[in-house]
C-alpha cells in the first residue's frame, strides 16, 4: 500500500466558503442530489501519452466515470446524463455557465482536469454549486499514472466529505473469500478488489480452505483461519509481500480472529477439549492472554475503537447472544435480549453501534444495536446472512448472503451485498465469482 | 347420549392416532428422523461391519443421543480390537448458523464423541478432532432433513 502514498495535496479552500448545499446521510435519501459530473479535460498530448501507458483512450473520461459510479453508489447523489451537458469539459472547469447546468436541473457540478507532467498524472478538480453560483472546493494532486481508477475514488471521498461533512469510504478496498465448486467441497480462496469490485485478485490458490479474514487498521496486514495441512490455525498474512505466519503456537484451533484497534494485538479464540474461549496475542512480543474463562462456546470478538471494551458471541445462557466486556475480561454483560439467536458482533468505527447477526424463525438479518443493548434496529432479512463489517466511515455495512438450494441441492450461490446504516440502498457488490466473509478497509489515502 | 359422547370421543382418539402414525410414517418415509436428529444410513459408511463411522446431534447441540453413544460403543470396541488405528473426529454443523459459532460447535461434538470413546477405554493419544463448522456439508440441501445429515460426528481413519 505504500507505493501509493505518494499523491500530493494542494488544498485552496475559498476563504468565505459558508455552508452551501448539504446532503443529510443520517436518514434514508428518497431524493438523492442531482449532480453533473464532467468529463476531467485533458489536452491532446496528455491524452495521447496516457492512451500509451494506460491503454485506454480518454482517461479523463474514465476517472469521472468512475466517480459518477461512486456517487450513484452511495444512494445520496443522482449523477445526470453526460449526453445533456451543454458546455465543453475545459470552459465548464474554468468558470461554468451556471444558467446551463440549472437548465438540466443540476445542483451541483464537478469539473476538472487532467495531465501528464513528468510522466506523474497531475489532477485537479473543483466543485460548484449550481443554485449559488459559486465555487465550493478545488483541490489538485499528483501521482502515478497507474494509480488512475484511485484518483476517481479519492475524487469521490473529497466531494463526499464536502457535501455530506464526513469522510468518504471510497478510496478502500475489500478482502474477501471468493468461493468456487459444488456445496459439499467448496474450493475457497483469499481475494482483494477495490470497494466497486475492480483490480480484483486472488491471494491464495485454494489448496486449502480459507476463511475470515480480516484487515489491520492500516490495511496492509491480513488475519484469517487457514486449515494448511489440516490444522485450522489463525494466519497473518502480508498483502504486500506475501509473507504468511500462523499467529501463536496453539496444540487446537485457533479462529475468529481480529486485530485490536492499534494493530499490536490479535483477538481470537482458542479451543481446548472442545471448548473455545477467547485469547489474545501481542503480535511484538507473543505474550499469549486468556480474556474469557467459561464452559460455553465464547467466540467472534471485536474491540471498541478506543480499545477498552471487547464485544463477543457466547451461548453461556443456553443460546448464542452478543455479550460485552472490558479488554482483561471482567465485567461481562450480556447485551442482545430480543427474540432469537444474536451472532457476529462488530463495533462500530463511530464507536456507539454494534453491528450483528441476527437468526429468528427461520430468517437471518443483518441488524445494529447500541452497545448497551438498546435501540436494536434490523436492516435487512433474508434466508441466509451474516458476517457485517463496517464501512471507515461507519455509515454502510458489507456482509454476504446464501441462496436456498432447491429439491435437488442445486442453485446454491454466495454474494456480498452492502446497505445502508439507514436500512437503505441495499446492494449486490460486483464479484468475478461466489464471494462470502468480506472486510472493509480502512481509508487508504489518510 | 352418553354412549354417543363416548362413540363421539373414542372416534376423535382414533382419528388423532391415524393422524400421528401418519405424521411418523411420513416423517419416516422422507427421511428417518427423531425429533430433529437424523437416524438413517443414507451417508453413513463403515469402518468396519456392522461399525458405523458417524453419529447425529440435534440442532445447536452437542449432547449423544442413546443411538449415537451405540454406535460409538461399537467404534470403541472396534478399537480396542485394532490398536494400531489412530482417528480423526470431524466436527460438522449445518448450514442454519454463523461460521464462527458453529466452528466452535463442530469442536465440542467432535469432543463430546472423544469423550465417549475414552470412557470406553480409548486413550487420547489415538484420537484427535478436528472441526469443520459449516464448510463441508455431506448433503447439499436446504431443508431439515439435509441439515440432519450434516449435523455430525465422523470417525475417520488417519492411518
Amino acid at each position: 500500500m505504500k507505493r501509493f502514498l505518494y499523491i500530493i495535496f494542494f488544498v485552496f479552500w475559498p476563504i468565505y466558503a459558508w455552508s452551501l448545499i448539504e446532503v443529510d446521510i443520517t436518514r434514508g435519501n428518497l431524493n438523492p442530489l442531482p449532480i453533473a459530473v464532467s468529463p476531467l479535460s485533458i489536452d491532446e498530448e496528455s491524452r495521447k501519452k496516457f492512451e500509451q501507458i494506460l491503454n485506454k483512450k480518454n482517461i479523463g473520461s474514465e476517472i469521472s466515470v468512475i466517480v459518477e459510479k461512486n456517487l450513484k453508489t452511495s444512494g445520496l447523489f443522482n449523477p445526470l446524463d453526460k449526453d445533456a451537458f451543454l458546455q465543453a469539459p475545459d470552459i465548464a472547469n474554468l468558470k461554468p455557465r451556471f444558467e446551463d447546468w440549472n437548465l438540466i436541473k443540476a445542483q451541483a457540478l464537478i469539473t476538472g482536469k487532467v495531465n501528464l507532467i513528468d510522466e506523474k498524472m497531475r489532477v485537479e478538480f473543483r466543485l460548484w454549486d449550481i443554485l449559488a453560483g459559486k465555487e465550493m472546493m478545488a483541490l489538485a494532486f499528483t501521482t502515478v499514472p497507474t494509480n488512475w481508477r484511485r484518483v476517481g475514488h479519492i475524487i469521490t471521498d473529497k466531494v463526499y466529505e464536502r457535501l455530506t461533512g464526513e469522510k468518504g469510504y471510497f478510496d478502500t478496498r475489500i478482502i474477501y473469500v471468493a468461493e468456487d465448486g459444488p456445496k459439499t467441497k467448496r474450493i475457497k480462496k483469499l481475494a482483494i478488489m477495490d470497494q466497486d469490485g475492480e483490480n480484483n485478485k486472488f491471494l491464495t490458490l485454494g489448496n486449502e480452505l480459507v476463511l475470515t479474514p480480516r484487515f489491520n487498521p492500516t490495511s496492509q496486514m491480513v488475519t484469517y483461519l487457514s486449515y494448511f495441512r489440516n490444522l485450522p490455525r489463525v494466519y497473518l498474512l502480508d498483502i504486500e509481500t506475501g509473507m504468511q505466519e500462523v499467529v501463536g503456537d496453539f496444540p487446537g484451533m485457533t479462529f475468529a480472529p481480529r486485530f485490536s484497534p492499534n494493530g499490536k494485538k490479535i483477538i481470537m479464540s482458542f479451543a481446548k477439549d472442545g471448548n473455545s474461549d477467547i485469547y489474545t496475542m501481542d503480535l511484538e512480543n507473543r505474550v499469549v492472554e486468556k480474556i474469557t474463562n467459561h464452559p460455553s462456546i465464547d467466540t467472534s470478538p471485536s474491540y471498541s475503537p478506543d480499545g477498552k471494551y471487547i464485544c463477543f458471541n457466547s451461548d453461556r445462557s443456553g443460546y448464542q447472544q452478543i455479550y460485552i466486556m472490558k479488554s482483561d475480561g471482567t465485567n461481562v454483560k450480556r447485551i442482545s435480549f430480543g427474540k432469537g439467536l444474536y451472532g457476529t458482533p462488530v463495533w462500530s468505527p463511530r464507536g456507539d453501534l454494534i453491528a450483528f447477526t441476527k437468526l429468528h424463525k427461520g430468517k437471518f438479518y443483518i441488524g445494529v444495536m447500541r452497545i448497551d443493548g438498546s435501540g436494536e434496529r434490523l436492516l435487512t432479512e433474508n434466508f441466509y446472512q451474516e458476517a457485517p463489517s463496517w464501512s471507515p466511515n461507519g455509515r454502510v455495512l458489507i456482509f454476504y448472503r446464501e441462496t436456498k438450494t432447491d429439491d435437488k441441492g442445486e442453485g446454491f450461490s454466495a454474494k456480498l451485498w452492502s446497505i445502508d446504516l439507514t436500512g437503505y440502498n441495499e446492494r449486490l457488490v460486483n464479484t468475478p465469482t461466489d464471494a462470502s466473509d468480506p472486510s472493509w478497509s480502512s481509508l487508504l489515502s489518510n | 347420549m352418553k354412549l354417543n359422547k363416548i362413540l363421539k370421543n373414542a372416534f376423535l382418539v382414533v382419528l388423532a392416532c391415524l393422524a400421528l402414525s401418519a405424521c411418523a410414517t411420513s416423517k419416516k418415509s422422507s427421511g428417518q428422523m427423531q425429533g430433529d436428529v437424523y437416524t438413517g444410513t443414507d451417508t453413513v459408511e463403515y469402518l468396519a461391519s456392522g461399525v458405523p463411522d458417524r453419529v447425529f446431534f440435534a440442532t445447536n447441540e452437542s449432547v449423544l443421543t442413546t443411538a449415537s453413544r451405540e454406535t460409538l460403543r461399537k467404534q470403541a470396541a472396534w478399537l480396542r480390537k485394532n490398536s494400531k488405528v489412530t482417528i480423526v473426529l470431524e466436527g460438522h454443523a449445518d448450514e442454519r448458523g454463523t461460521r464462527e459459532y458453529n466452528l466452535a460447535l463442530g469442536e465440542r461434538r467432535a469432543n463430546a464423541a472423544k469423550d465417549y470413546l475414552m470412557t470406553y477405554g480409548i486413550s487420547s493419544d489415538r484420537i484427535s478432532v478436528l472441526s469443520y463448522g459449516k464448510e463441508r456439508p455431506v448433503d447439499s440441501g436446504s431443508n431439515p432433513l439435509a441439515w440432519s445429515k450434516n449435523r455430525r460426528s465422523v470417525t475417520v481413519k488417519a492411518n
